[in-house]
């Protein structure tokens, strides 16, 4: 019998009532009063030293309150990397400075050059084309192995392109060379990860305030994670300190892990604010999105699979090439590193790993995590070569799987890439997707196809995934320059409703649905008397923001650590009320009873008496009904799955329609079942985007050609499936309390794999067996030339 | 977008005499217009709109072929055409996204003459008579290249008359993204005469394929078209297609558009 409140049930989404509606509150609809707007004058070319910006003539347009060059900023800080990597010789990574301005050269099409700011936003930009920039263009370097191979420098100052070179677990390197060299079979694969734009919905917005009253900053801004901006940007940035600061993330129409980051805009805004005692609103443009957010993914990637004749692993050798963009964006450095060698394991047991990667520099917007981050990468690697693999061993791939799968009895799991696994059963998912995809009706549909003309291919993958970032003391180890615990605050008033603060941000993912849930489960009250407050750092307690698949199982957490203390409290208030002992008041749906008698007393009683003491026990407790409670999990949760997904590809044209797509995930205990479903929806949405559409190609002079809509393409409904979707299949957490591992990010990590798989294995049965891999996005030129060679 | 001002002429001649001005622009549905401007790479000063006109709005049938007012949009054909002249009705409805479909027009399409535009293909290969204020054009003088028309300067198009085939089919393959014809291919058939024109693939625009109208009126079957080379020299290339691949698409979907005619 499914619940209809608390946890485990599929309460509708409140905040979609405001949504869909169009009564949100976004960045762009933030309007101060007296507010001035910033246009930023960017570069058109890649790589070039700046000779000199003539404002003159911009500066005296009417509009123009000030116009800033990067000479400006010449006392500001740089943008931070938030994560330093050690590379295979104990060296640091190569960190250059990145400018709010560009200082001397500017390192991509879109780098910001000068910032106009004006009564109007159409005046802005009227006085940004009066400013003569005099460039000298540089030769560019898009292209990574050139820019390795004696490329021109980014940095000049760094006299070199290679951020880092990074190996995974170097001291295990000399074992997995020898074990692949003797193996009895090393399938080998070269493959791309293709380079995204992120595209909220949602463009990036800005709006720096400034209250000369009491010295204090206000930035409005389109953030994931408001706390960490307030730290990155106050602390290394601006030099503004915390109390003087306050950062605010209203609702946000989508992130995917782009809105994570602290960007220049922001510390623009923000600044002159100051400088100019006025408040500064940017709002980008689309085609400014497409050169200014930071890129996802863009790796180029030799894996080798070494097994036995029984298709058996025995080891695992990848080389990759990360593409860290012009700039160390803020989580840039972590993620072809710790959230992407650490996975390399996958679902199965590989006694040797070793996993080389070396980032790099090149004139192109800075690329980070992207809804994944990192992996995705691993996943997509892996699973391609292992079906590769089967198909030269002449073993199923379902079978090949299952027989190097960690079985259920060896939890917890150590790999040889420094995780350890806490619970997952991949037989059972993957038996639950071998009913849901109906594997059984294939050869009727493959027949179907044919009759048709058309190819048909089944394409399958597991994944599993590191999400609940994370232990801080373990990432501090690991090079974090942050912690990456959650708090939550109850705040229990005296009528009896809750609002509850969390560090975490909701920009999609609904936790203003979810998060009550909790809480409701356990005070035992109506969801509608529990309000949720987010995305203020001056109403909020310090957290570190939504990404990661972290929310729930570390917000949440936090929020379950914060009711218990509520709880607890409560019960002593309610002892007190029926003159018992605290260790005998039992408290259940929302009534504390003593037991073994009839006496209770109501929820509601409790928290008046908190906020009314009149009878209580003020000598031994405080008034009031307020928690906190800051939770660090003790280790990353690990959700895992299989995929199916079956294709039909046209011959004649390269077409491949996407026929069906079934997802068997394993995400512990669910707090919404329809959430979690959206949530696994949206994600394979975007790995379909990813694998059959999406694409970010610069040309070799470093222009985006796919910078817009018109040639960058999105997936739209009809290029969707309907998906069968399932998450019967629980192994709860171990070590959160909530038993939870998180959802968001699996969909989009266990999607592209099954496509690619899907699309080569309709080539081989269709006769074109010498295509073993298509790089992403399959778009139907790709396949056709694939088929012609 | 820069500053701008909007007429809106309710008959052809104040439209003419607005139109003989300086920096003036005329302007039909505006979806290419309009984004032009927005990200200012167009800044006419004055723009005469073309909807307001009601005498070169709609869709009228006459004695074996149909005449459409050159300021009807999108969706007015496909829902008006459907019966008349479905492979017309067809294409109409699949251009753009609903939103284009309510504003943009035939003849805005027509005279922006965009290589990757569905409509040239329709007009010129169903053996349009394309008339502007001042004259009338068959569909074979009209087109000269890349968003070049026989159009001149302040002349705008009025109405479009297509006879109505035999049978015909427009045939679409879609650039991914924009959803443009990466190459589409548009055929017709009356009294045995067969024209196909092809959009999207060719670098000097939409095209007839004299060779496939041979074969293919000689034998209206996808096999008469087989022993045909479509050379990829002079087809467009971008990160959506090769050349080979273009010239390969335009004879599988002239294949396609034969095998559905109707």
């Amino acid at each position: 019998m499914p619940k209809d409140f608390g946890f485990g049930a599929s309460s509708k989404r409140r905040e979609d009532v405001r949504f869909l509606t169009g009564n949100g509150r976004y960045t762009d609809d933030i309007n101060v009063y007296g507010q001035a707007y910033v246009h930023f004058l960017r570069s058109d070319v890649a790589h070039g030293t700046i000779k000199s910006i003539n404002t003159e003539r911009a500066a005296a347009h009417p509009a123009v309150l000030r116009i800033f060059t990067g000479a400006d900023f010449a006392s500001v800080g740089g943008l931070p990397c938030g994560w330093q990597v050690t590379d295979r010789f104990g060296e640091p990574m190569k960190e250059p400075a990145h400018p709010v301005l560009a200082q001397g050269k500017v390192r991509h099409v879109g780098d910001p050059i000068a910032a106009i700011v004006a009564e109007s936003a159409a005046e802005a930009r009227d006085a940004a084309e009066m400013i003569e920039v005099d460039i000298e263009e540089l030769p560019a370097v898009i292209d990574m192995r050139a820019a390795l191979d004696g490329g021109p420098l980014v940095h000049d100052d760094l006299e070199t392109n290679l951020c880092y070179d990074w190996g995974f677990i170097e001291d295990n390197k000399d074992e997995v060379d020898a074990a692949i060299k003797k193996a009895p079979h090393v399938t080998r694969l070269d493959l791309t990860n293709n380079r995204l734009v992120p595209n909220a919905m949602e463009p990036r917005v800005a709006v720096g305030d400034y209250n000369s009253s009491n010295d204090e900053s206000i930035l409005y801004t389109t953030s994931q994670n408001p706390h960490v901006i307030r730290l990155l940007m106050g602390a290394f940035v601006l030099s503004i300190p915390e109390h003087k600061l306050r950062v605010v993330a209203p609702d946000v129409g989508g992130g995917f892990g782009s809105k994570i980051f602290h960007y220049a805009e922001e510390a623009f805004c923000t600044f002159a604010a100051r400088e100019l005692k006025r408040a500064v609103k940017w709002t980008a443009s689309r085609s400014e999105s497409f050169i200014t957010d930071a890129h996802g993914r863009d790796h180029v990637t030799t894996i080798e699979l070494a097994l036995d004749h029984d298709g058996n692993f025995i080891a695992i050798r990848t080389s990759t090439l990360a593409n860290m963009g012009a700039y160390l964006s803020t989580f840039s450095t972590s993620v072809p590193t710790w959230l992407h060698g650490t996975l390399m394991a996958g679902n199965y047991v590989t006694p040797l790993i070793y996993v080389n990667v070396k980032a790099v520099f090149t004139n192109t917007v800075p690329v980070d995590a992207y809804r994944g981050a990192g992996r995705p990468e691993a996943t997509f690697q892996l699973e391609r070569v292992i079906d590769k693999a089967a198909r030269e061993l002449g073993i199923d791939p379902i079978e090949i799987r299952r027989r190097n799968f960690i079985a259920k009895d060896q939890f917890p799991y150590a790999t040889p890439v420094a995780l350890e696994y806490d619970t997952g059963d991949y037989h059972a998912t993957m038996d639950k997707l071998e009913e849901i995809a109906d594997l059984k009706g294939f050869d009727n549909r493959l027949a179907q196809s044919k009759s048709k003309g058309k190819l048909r291919g089944l394409g399958l993958n597991c994944y599993i995934e590191a999400c609940g970032l994370a232990p801080s003391n373990l990432v501090g180890q690991l090079g974090a320059r942050a912690g990456l615990y959650e708090s939550a605050t109850l705040r229990v008033n005296a009528t009896g409703s809750v609002t509850v603060m969390t560090g975490s941000h909701s920009h999609g993912q609904g936790h203003e649905t979810t998060f009550p849930q909790v809480v409701s489960e356990m005070l035992g009250i109506a969801e509608d008397q529990i309000n949720l407050q987010h995305g203020d750092t001056a109403n909020t307690p310090m957290g570190m923001g939504t990404y990661g698949s972290r929310s729930i199982a570390v917000g949440g957490s936090a929020i379950l650590r914060a009711t218990e203390k509520i709880i607890a409290k409560a019960k002593k208030i309610a002892a007190h009320l029926m003159e018992a002992s605290a260790d005998d008041v039992e408290f259940s749906d929302g009534t504390f009873r003593v037991a073994g008698t009839d006496k209770e007393v109501a929820w509601a009683d409790v928290c008046l008496a908190a906020y009314v003491p009149h009878n209580y026990p003020l000598t031994e407790l405080e008034p009031g009904l307020e928690e906190t409670a800051f939770y660090d999990p003790a280790n990353f949760t690990y959700p895992a799955g299989a995929y199916a997904c079956e294709v039909e590809v046209d011959p004649e044209t390269g077409k491949v329609d996407i026929c069906s797509f079934a997802a068997a995930d394993d995400f512990g205990r669910i707090v919404n079942p329809m959430v979690v479903d959206g949530q696994v929806h949206g994600g394979i949405a975007q790995g379909i985007g990813q694998a059959m559409l999406e694409s970010a190609i610069y040309d070799e002079d470093g222009q985006l050609l796919s910078g817009s809509y018109m040639d960058y393409a999105m997936p739209r409904a009809d290029d969707l499936p309907s998906m069968v979707v399932d998450h019967s299949c629980q192994t709860p957490c171990t070590h959160n309390p909530l038993g939870v591992k998180g959802c968001g990010e699996a969909g989009a990590i266990g999607s592209p794999p099954a496509i690619v798989n899907a699309v080569i294995d309709a080539l081989s049965r269709g006769g074109y067996s010498h295509v073993d891999h298509i790089d992403m996005p399959l778009s139907p030129h790709r396949v056709w030339e694939a088929i012609q060679t | 977008m820069y500053d701008f001002a909007v007429e809106r002429p309710t008959n052809l001649d104040d439209a003419s005499r607005l139109l003989a001005k300086d920096e003036t622009q005329v302007i039909a549905g505006g979806q290419t217009l309009i984004p032009t401007m927005k990200s200012r790479l167009a800044s006419p000063k004055t723009l005469v709109s073309l909807t307001g006109i009601d005498e070169i709005k709609g869709v009228s049938p006459s004695q074996g072929s149909v005449t459409i007012g050159a300021a009807t949009r999108h969706v007015d054909v496909a829902n008006e055409t459907r019966t008349l002249y479905p492979a017309l009705a067809s294409l109409a409805a699949n251009i753009g996204d609903p939103a284009v479909r309510n504003r943009g027009t035939i003849g805005g399409s027509l005279a922006n003459n965009d290589p990757s535009a569905c409509y040239p293909a329709a007009a010129l290969a169903g053996d349009a008579e394309i008339k502007t204020q001042e004259r009338s054009y068959s569909a074979d003088d009209f087109f000269c290249g890349l968003f070049e028309t026989a159009l001149s300067e302040g002349e705008f198009i009025t109405e479009i008359r297509f006879p109505i085939p035999d049978r015909a089919s427009y045939q679409k393959f879609e650039q991914p993204a924009s959803r443009f014809a990466l190459v589409g291919v548009f055929v017709t058939q009356k009294s045995g005469q067969v024209r196909v024109a092809v959009t999207g693939a060719s670098e000097e625009g939409v095209y007839r394929w004299k060779e496939a109208e041979q074969a293919l009126s000689d034998d209206f079957r996808r096999e008469a078209i087989a022993d045909l080379i479509v050379p990829a020299e002079g087809k467009i290339v971008d990160i959506h297609g090769s050349a080979a691949y273009r010239a390969h698409l335009v004879k599988v979907l002239t294949g396609r558009a034969v095998d559905s005619a109707h």
